[in-house]
């Protein structure tokens, strides 16, 4: 099925937001036919290109050519009607309709929905048949599994014409075996004449199945080349621009008594579902215990029950002895848990306060920020100060509105905020999600020295190489239990995955 | 859904009212064409009216007193993530408590009744906002609804109460007796001539101080004050609020309490400078144009006073005007009154994104 003729080429790509410039000359060329990798950091100007080409952007300058047609992409309805779908990373489906429903929908084909509706029925059987894409038409898609879930994007895409598909960090919330079937997908669509672009900062997955890989840094398209020529280290010197330190330098964990006791700890979401099943562990001071596990396997739910945001069905937590059962987040920093969390924009920082009011989240009632009845402003900003002086906070700018700060800048003022209480347990979750490469580094090392000082840590990552480069013992979760623990000497990359997969140890 | 689109400080506090106003102002020239008037005579004539003399001036400021009142309620519930459209019934219940102590307190001194009435009107006021406030804290019941139920509540309440136990006897309007003479407060202009300052007379009275400390009071516990903090966490994210340990329950109760001993303040202002008895619907409105005053004025105390005055000025000189223009009626001045709400509260965001473009910031 090759074709001279390009599925997509852009042509000196421009765009700028502000001060930022998130694209500049970029030239990229698509073959027919091909799955292409797009890799690169957060920030690296991926997810912008990308929405350039789904028309949610205009470019400020640059050209367009799909199937060597030069096009005007002012809106994802002219992509769409150009050939290009989209399936984004948080899907966009209506929980509450059926997938023929959600395939339907904004291709209703006609005031009467019945002869769309045929319509659609007969082409997704159509599309079942050609590329083996079985969902259930009739299933409500609340119901389905994430993976499934993921299929109904693609088969929306599919079913309005698309002939290129741009698959936006799609295994992200998969599990192992559903991104496995979502490669053996691609291929299948690749063999029936599809182009796939599929952006991600997984090498592993460019390695498994892109035919050709461009690298982006930094606005800019640093590297591109074909997927056989290259190799995962090559891919990751050319994202950061220099010879990658993935292991932070650390000595070997000397852990003290125990100081966070879990046991039997079980919790239900608002829906009555388990979403932690009676899991037990204990981390001591000075060690970091990682957690790894695939995204939603229970990992979020146990972060927000150990800090008090949810409560546990069954189970109990210690604390330096002391059961911390009913107390809410602020008792429980009170007793020395401090708590860095997954969902930085949610819950630890509020975009539209300055910076200051920020830095005492969590801390409002404290006798270091209040003096009477009155807040005092003063010691406030000068504790805002010092904070950003001491974690390289840029711009330190205690007054300036918290959301105009990078993800980096941002999570290194909640890890200040959270170390300034010197509490005795800290739990992180995802501490470098959507944070710069260099502010990787300097938390990673902040993490340590914390440790070095006394304090334990329970440390909840997605990113396997993140659990790897800093945890001192791993607990691999998957379907909301422990399937395994492993000491840092013992671990590696293919042990933890396949007990994320849910392979358990000793079978 | 898009975010409504960021400007600039001083457009969005400045200009974007501004351009809001004028919109409504055209439209009601439009209207006064129509009927047959002359629209710049009749708005030359409105600001005769409000800001012309002395005792217009005086005017305009007690009906902005309401405004600041009735403003505050809305504002600081607003701060905390709520939309209080009950500010017009707790006004009114608070009314009622300022009233009883009046009506009780006839013999006794100045300075017992009035922080007695100030207190119970807030008591009363307060009392009337928690129900709804409980409602939503603990059963989840919406509170823009059931303040809004509450509105005709109260009113009902009030024309039993009127009608059925409060009214003088032998007579015909449902209206209390006066309040004894140690019950009204000292207006303004009699005050003045004390130090020496020959004001014109009208209603505004002191309840306009109280209006502005409860301006100060109101700034202060909202931006300086660890309550007014949690109050803002949990208007900006009651996810956010939970992590940092704040209940969202207790704040929506807490600040509904506040919220309906502010609106109370209209009952002090009316009830003991103006009218000196309790009467029906002696709010008029006010707490719904409350709304508008907390939107024009973007919950800030500041902003809230100068959208009241002007409100107040929108009151006094329509009143002007359907004296003074034979074929401007009371209703039209409605009309008017009524376009100003709609511009700058309801349709408040129609002007800002097109704003946004020509000044050049990202929609």
């Amino acid at each position: 099925m090759s074709r001279a003729v390009p599925a997509l080429e852009l042509r000196g790509i421009e765009k700028r937001f502000g001060a930022v410039h998130a694209n500049r000359a970029i030239s990229l060329t698509v073959a027919a036919g091909s799955v292409h990798g797009l890799v690169g950091e957060n920030g690296a100007g991926k997810s912008t290109l990308m929405n350039i080409v789904y028309g949610f952007h205009p470019p400020d300058s640059g050209e367009i050519l799909v199937r060597g047609r030069p096009v005007r992409l002012a809106s994802p309805s002219d992509a769409i009607a150009a050939g290009i779908g989209m399936v984004h990373q948080h899907f966009m489906l209506v929980e509450d309709f059926t997938v023929l429903e959600n395939v339907l929908l904004g291709a209703e084909g006609g005031a009467r929905l019945a002869g769309g509706r045929d319509r659609a029925r007969a082409s997704l059987a159509q599309l079942a048949r050609d590329y083996g894409l079985e969902v259930p038409p009739d299933a409500v898609v609340g119901h389905l599994s994430v993976g499934q879930q993921q299929r109904v994007e693609i088969l929306k895409a599919l079913h309005r014409g698309a002939d290129l598909l741009i698959l936006d960090e799609p295994t992200a919330v998969l599990t192992p075996q559903e991104a496995d079937q979502l490669f053996q997908l691609l291929a299948r669509l690749r063999g029936q004449g599809k182009t796939v672009i599929l952006v991600t900062h997984k090498l592993r997955e460019i390695m498994a199945v892109t035919d050709r890989v461009t690298v982006m840094r930094q606005g800019t398209v640093v590297h591109e080349t074909a997927t056989a020529d290259t190799s995962p280290r090559a891919l990751a010197e050319q994202m950061v621009g220099r010879s990658v330190l993935l292991q932070v330098e650390k000595s070997p964990a000397q852990p003290g008594a125990p100081v966070l006791e879990v046991t039997g700890l079980a919790v239900r979401d608002r829906f009555g579902v388990p979403r932690v099943k009676d899991v037990s562990f204990t981390v001591r001071e000075r060690e970091i215990v990682g957690i790894a596990g695939v995204a939603g396997n229970g990992q979020s739910e146990l972060l927000e029950a150990l800090a008090g945001l949810a409560e546990p069905a069954a189970g109990s937590i210690r604390l330096g002895g002391r059961d911390l059962a009913g107390l809410d987040a602020r008792a429980r920093r009170r007793h020395g848990l401090a708590h860095v969390p997954e969902d930085r924009l949610r819950l630890a920082i509020i975009a539209s306060f300055p910076a200051e009011d920020n830095a005492i989240l969590g801390y409002q009632d404290g006798s270091a920020y209040n003096r009477g009845l009155l807040l005092d402003r003063a010691a406030i900003r000068a504790g805002c100060e010092q904070k950003m002086a001491a974690f390289d906070v840029r711009p330190p700018q205690p007054r300036l509105r918290s959301s105009a700060f990078s993800g980096g800048n941002q999570q290194k003022l909640v890890l200040a905020r959270e170390i300034d209480s010197s509490p005795r347990v800290l739990l992180v979750g995802q501490p470098t999600r959507g944070v710069d490469i260099g502010a990787i580094e300097f938390i990673h090392r902040r993490l340590v020295a914390l440790r070095d000082a006394g304090v334990a840590l329970l440390l909840v990552s997605v990113e396997l190489d993140e659990i790897l480069a800093l945890a001192d013992r791993i607990l691999v979760m998957a379907g909301g239990e422990i399937v395994g623990e492993l000491s840092r000497a013992e671990a590696t990359e293919e042990k933890i995955g396949l007990l994320m997969a849910g392979v358990r140890a000793g079978t | 859904m898009s975010a409504p689109a960021k400007l600039p400080r001083w457009a969005d506090w400045g200009l974007l009212p501004a351009i809001n106003l004028l919109a409504a102002l055209v439209l009601s020239a439009g209207i006064i064409k129509l009927v047959g008037e002359s629209p710049w005579a009749a708005f030359k004539l409105m600001a005769g009216g409000a800001f012309g003399t002395p005792d217009a001036v005086g005017y305009t400021l007690y009906y902005g007193t309401n405004f600041i009142f009735t403003g505050l309620a809305v504002a600081v519930a607003y701060h905390a993530g709520i939309f209080n459209i009950g500010a017009e019934g707790q006004a009114y219940i608070g009314g009622l408590g300022v009233g009883l102590v009046c009506l009780a307190g006839g013999a006794w001194p100045f300075w017992v009744v009035l922080p007695l009435a100030i207190l119970a009107g807030a008591v009363f006021g307060a009392a009337w906002a928690f129900i709804p406030a409980w409602l939503q804290a603990r059963r989840g019941s919406h509170i823009v609804i059931t303040t809004i139920m509450f509105n005709f509540i109260a009113a009902a309440l009030m024309t039993y109460l009127l009608v059925n136990v409060l009214i003088k006897p032998g007579q015909q309007s449902p209206e209390t007796r006066e309040f004894g003479a140690h019950a009204f407060l000292p207006p303004l202009h009699q005050l003045l001539r004390h130090v020496g300052l020959n004001a014109a007379p009208s209603p505004l009275n002191v309840s306009f101080l109280l209006a502005l400390a409860a301006c100060y009071f109101v700034w202060l516990l909202v931006w300086r004050t660890r309550w007014g903090y949690a109050l803002r966490v949990a208007g900006q994210s009651p996810a956010a609020a939970a992590y940092a340990g704040i209940s969202p329950g207790r704040v929506t109760i807490g600040v509904m309490l506040l919220s309906g001993a502010l609106a109370s303040g209209l009952g002090v202002n009316v009830l003991m400078g103006e009218q000196h008895r309790i009467l029906l619907d002696f709010p008029e409105g006010a707490g719904f144009v409350g709304i508008a005053v907390a939107l024009m004025g973007r919950n800030h105390p500041v902003g809230i006073l100068l959208a009241a005055v002007l409100f107040g000025a929108l009151y006094q000189g329509g009143s002007q005007l359907s004296f003074d223009m034979p074929h401007v009626t009371r209703e039209l001045v409605v009309v008017i009154q009524g376009l100003v709400i709609l511009f700058c509260g309801a349709l408040e965001n129609v002007f800002r994104r097109p704003l946004a473009a020509l000044l050049g910031r990202n929609p």
